[in-house]
């Protein structure tokens, strides 16, 4: 292929990719935001935002890290705290495996970049025949990111603007998983893991208290999902993404 | 370096393996066509509504009920943000609404 061709087809692609990620455009720049305005009330300017958004690449997990930045949680903690808000990305990749191992090293950055809103932008695509799956796979991840850190960087430098009163803008992580938790109460056909969920975070703060309780109760929430896994119906309530 | 540096760099540096390691983690353990463990399958399954209620917990930890305003703003807050999204399903209207009800009661209300 000559290079005026490759330009015109990356364009084709470009174009493509760039309606199909509309909506998440909008998701990640507005969450973006919010996360760079809280970070930077936490005391980090936007070299951390544009950093974190960067290595990291993850929304929920993001927000919780800020509270965790000035250390304070042990790391055994912090590694399980991660994993299990994490966990659910275990889940993903499986759908993908056989093609971004076809996709030489892109594929590294494929699944780097496998977030919630990526894979299911992946998983509904109808990729015209004239364009490159492979090559359409990767715009639209690398889209998403460059959404998510521009939001992220944006956040932090209108948060050192802002003049008014922003005490309990962070209630916005609050909601956020409020909101989360009621999107899964209605995807889910069993409510006991959420329920459980709940019951082990209250029983373990009381028990443990606020610095403490958030290891015991992730521990106590794995050891009953598994002993109660039989009677959890499962059913159609998972994304299956062929 | 100074720790207030170091410190923050090393929670992002752990935070960002951990992710990834979750991302890499059926790569790495099914690339050969092999079957995925039932238990590993479950977790994936099961683990996150109980993940998200416990980071519901612990957005709430500080709250006390002793003390005045005894968890009201955070409560009603909380209730907003449920109806309006039971209402509307809209991400940004939820968290948005939801977040300026919070800072007007302790702004405000609740001082």
């Amino acid at each position: 292929m000559n290079t005026t061709k490759k330009k015109e087809a990356f364009k084709e692609t470009l174009k493509f990719a760039f309606i199909q990620t509309v909506p998440v455009l909008f998701g990640y720049v507005f969450m973006g935001i919010a996360f760079g305005i809280l970070l930077e009330k936490a005391g980090y300017n936007f070299i951390w935002a544009f950093f974190i958004s960067l290595i990291i690449y993850a929304g929920s997990m993001q927000f919780v890290l800020i509270g965790l930045l000035g250390g304070g949680m042990g790391l055994l903690s912090l590694i399980v705290l991660t994993l299990s808000v994490q966990s659910r990305h275990i889940f993903y990749g499986l759908s993908f495996i056989e093609k971004f191992k076809a996709m030489g090293k892109w594929g590294w950055y494929m699944i780097f970049s496998l977030t919630d809103e990526t894979y299911s932008l992946l998983c509904g695509m109808n990729i015209p025949k004239e364009l490159n799956e492979k090559q359409v796979f990767f715009t639209v991840a690398a889209l998403d990111q460059s959404y998510w850190i521009i939001g992220c960087t944006l956040g932090a430098v209108i948060g050192s603007f802002i003049g008014f009163d922003t005490t309990g803008i962070d209630f916005a992580m609050t909601a956020l998983f409020v909101v989360i938790f009621i999107e899964q109460w209605y995807s889910y056909q069993s409510h006991l893991p959420a329920l459980l969920g709940t019951v082990c975070g209250v029983v373990s703060l009381f028990i443990f208290g606020p610095g403490a309780f958030i290891l015991p109760a992730l521990i106590a929430a794995v050891c009953l999902l598994l002993i109660f896994k039989n009677s959890i119906k499962i059913g159609e309530n998972q994304e299956v993404c062929q | 370096m100074s720790l207030e540096f170091l410190t923050p760099l090393l929670v992002i540096l752990v935070v960002a393996a951990c992710t990834f390691l979750t991302r890499f983690l059926p790569f790495a353990l099914f690339g050969g066509g092999k079957e995925v463990p039932a238990l590993v399958k479950t977790l994936g399954d099961l683990l996150p509504p109980a993940v998200i209620a416990i980071l519901v917990v612990y957005c709430l930890k500080g709250v006390s009920v002793m003390v005045a305003p005894h968890g009201f703003p955070e409560f009603i807050a909380v209730a907003i943000v449920a109806l309006l999204h039971i209402w509307k399903r809209n991400n940004l209207l939820s968290i948005g609404g939801g977040t300026l009800v919070y800072m007007v009661l302790i702004q405000m209300v609740f001082v």
